[in-house]
């Protein structure tokens, strides 16, 4: 072997350390979360997130987050990936008190729902089952812009965009119930609600 | 400070003074659930690891969404409802009893100043007799179930004044229509409206209650009545206890005051496909129709069925239209039976169907066609909930439901105000 093919097998070598530590730092990065819009901005309700056809034959959350807004955007479900976010605009989640609205969105994989208002029903059973619900103005968000939400600093950020927003700080009251995962878990510890008030 | 009727029932239920936003943990007089969301009762009511239901008496589960069953999915959920039920020993009503927020005050578990809690987002119903009731979800409902209590958030009060005269063949489901398209979907969100005036006073107690279950339609927490003779009257026939009625204190501290003058209303339609998109008759009217449903826990009450008839009797349905009418009890159905109001509506070419929630959640009757049109006296409109997201829902009183029954298309029923 001559000096020359040595020292360019040395690169080689050197190269895939290079790219093998590469690799290793990849899982470490963030993997990209991604807005997702419906064509519709206000007053999206629980018959649209899961129509009443499949609350009733369904009981396996897995199974109702196929069918999240068949009735608006048939195909709008396949497209969210795990840690994704819902965007959309006044009023979310009005109608229906059915739970399997804010289930089937965490079952989908929805991180958290971003939205300007919610509706008082879905706004506790979302908490209460362990999806984290995020008030801001959600105009200069777009579907498919890649956001970071970071709710100790009370911001979500536009890496599309390059722009933060400031959200809405979250209730003490939910942030208790979202760290343990929903208000059942939170129940049990601490045995009612005392701690509350 | 002064208080508000929610005020006021949240001192009660709490054991100190309630205001708007204080966070108060209340005793919950009686609470349940439907068939769409007692399966996830259940399920939260077994995570909680509870041997027995904090009182049998102030819970029961009725079936009246899906009922009777329409497949093996709906059949197993009724199942897993009928054993909790034997296994807890709490009430049920099974199906064909009829629709939750009729058989609930029907049955005399709500009476005035109660705090009522339901799974089910119409139970503010109750306003109407002077009770706080909202809707929640079904954990919420669990941990009713299993402490006899809950959190609450005390909310604003919105007073609306609903002053006037209403012309022959409006009702107060054009009513409340009429108001939630002006205050929009959302208008009243986390709010507590306390309803007053000419209007309400002489309204029946069926025709307060159209107006109370629809005020989460505009996104709030309850919609309350001062109770009245006619309230006191209606709860001591159907309830033992005694009603502890509740009025606001004169300056008590509302967030917001609308005043309404509605003489001279025209019915109202709400059109597809929300519920706020209202318009006057006037302005729909023709609108081709191809199924009617009149029911529902907004408008399935014996007075609902008294005025359809009054239209209907001697008439026929138009030529390919589906009238469907669903009695909101057994004991409505009973009723109607006697007044012969029952005979009308078949004798009018109608299918009367079994006590429930019929064809309003789309789910075992009724369902739409593709580009079918349906009138409708509930309470929702949205794309698909009748089964078919490519039908449409029109929202109306019962009288113009069955005007427009007779002629195949949206029809003013004051043309038949000598009958009404």
């Amino acid at each position: 072997m001559t000096k020359k093919k040595k020292e360019t097998q040395k690169m080689n070598v050197q190269e895939t350390k290079t790219m093998e530590t590469q690799k290793e730092i990849i899982p470490e990065k963030k993997t990209p979360k991604y807005a997702h819009r419906l064509k519709i901005e206000n007053d999206i309700n629980t018959d649209y997130v899961i129509s009443g056809r499949y609350k009733f034959k369904i009981q396996d959350p897995k199974e109702l987050a196929k069918h999240i807004f068949e009735d608006l955007e048939p195909d709008f479900g396949a497209k969210i990936k795990s840690g994704d976010f819902l965007v959309a605009g006044d009023n979310f989640g009005c109608g229906s008190s059915r739970e399997q609205a804010p289930v089937a969105l965490k079952a989908a994989g929805i991180s958290a729902v971003l939205a300007k208002g919610y509706a008082r029903i879905f706004y506790r059973n979302a908490f209460n089952v362990g999806l984290c619900l995020v008030e801001c103005d959600t105009r200069f968000i777009d579907d498919m812009d890649e956001l970071e939400l970071d709710i100790e600093h009370n911001v979500v950020r536009n890496i599309s965009k390059g722009i933060n927003i400031d959200i809405k700080p979250v209730p003490r009251i939910m942030m208790e119930f979202l760290k343990r995962g929903g208000v059942i878990e939170y129940f049990k510890e601490k045995k009612g609600f005392e701690g509350l008030v | 400070m002064k208080q508000t009727i929610v005020e006021k029932i949240f001192s009660d239920h709490s054991g100190k003074r309630a205001k708007a936003g204080d966070i108060i943990i209340g005793n919950v007089d009686f609470c349940f659930g439907q068939d769409g969301t007692s399966g996830m009762v259940i399920d939260s009511f077994r995570k909680l690891e509870m041997d027995h239901v904090h009182s049998k008496n102030n819970f029961c589960m009725i079936i009246d969404h899906s009922a009777p069953s329409p497949n093996m999915g709906v059949s197993a959920i009724h199942d897993k409802m009928r054993n909790f039920s034997r296994e807890f020993g709490v009430r049920l009503f099974d199906v064909g009893c009829g629709v939750c927020h009729h058989l609930v005050p029907e049955s005399g578990y709500v009476t005035c100043g109660d705090l009522v809690l339901g799974a089910d987002s119409h139970t503010c119903t109750y306003g109407a007799i002077n009770a706080f009731s909202t809707g929640v979800g079904s954990t919420d409902l669990a941990i009713a179930l299993a402490s006899g209590k809950n959190w609450f958030k005390v909310p604003e009060t919105i007073k609306m004044i609903i002053d006037g005269k209403l012309p022959k063949g409006v009702y107060s489901k054009d009513v409340i229509l009429h108001i939630i398209g002006d205050i929009g979907a959302d208008g009243a969100n986390y709010k507590s409206v306390e309803f007053y005036g000419d209007i309400i006073e002489n309204f029946s107690v069926d025709a307060r209650f159209t107006m109370s279950n629809m005020a989460v339609e505009m996104g709030a927490k309850c919609g309350i009545m001062e109770a009245d003779k006619k309230t006191i009257q209606w709860v001591k026939k159907h309830s033992s206890r005694d009603p502890r009625s509740i009025k606001a204190d004169s300056d008590a501290k509302y967030c917001e005051i609308r005043e309404y003058d509605l003489s001279g209303l025209s019915p109202q339609v709400a059109c597809p496909h929300t519920v706020d998109n209202v318009e006057n008759i006037e302005d729909v009217e023709g609108t081709k129709i191809d199924q009617v449903f009149i029911g529902t826990c907004t408008n399935g009450r014996l007075e609902d069925l008294e005025i359809a008839a009054k239209i209907l009797k001697g008439n026929k349905v138009a030529p390919g239209v589906k009238l469907l009418v669903t009695p909101a009890s057994k004991q409505i159905y009973l009723e109607a039976l006697k007044k012969g109001l029952i005979d009308i509506f078949l004798e009018a070419e109608a299918s009367v169907n079994n006590p429930g929630c019929g064809p309003c959640v789309g789910t075992h009757q009724g369902v739409l066609a593709d580009g079918e049109n349906a009138f409708s006296t509930a309470n929702r409109n949205f794309k698909g909930r009748m089964g078919n997201p490519n039908g449409n829902i029109y929202l109306g009183s019962p009288a113009t439901a069955a005007a427009t029954a007779i002629a195949g298309k949206i029809s003013d029923p004051r043309e038949y105000k000598k009958r009404l």
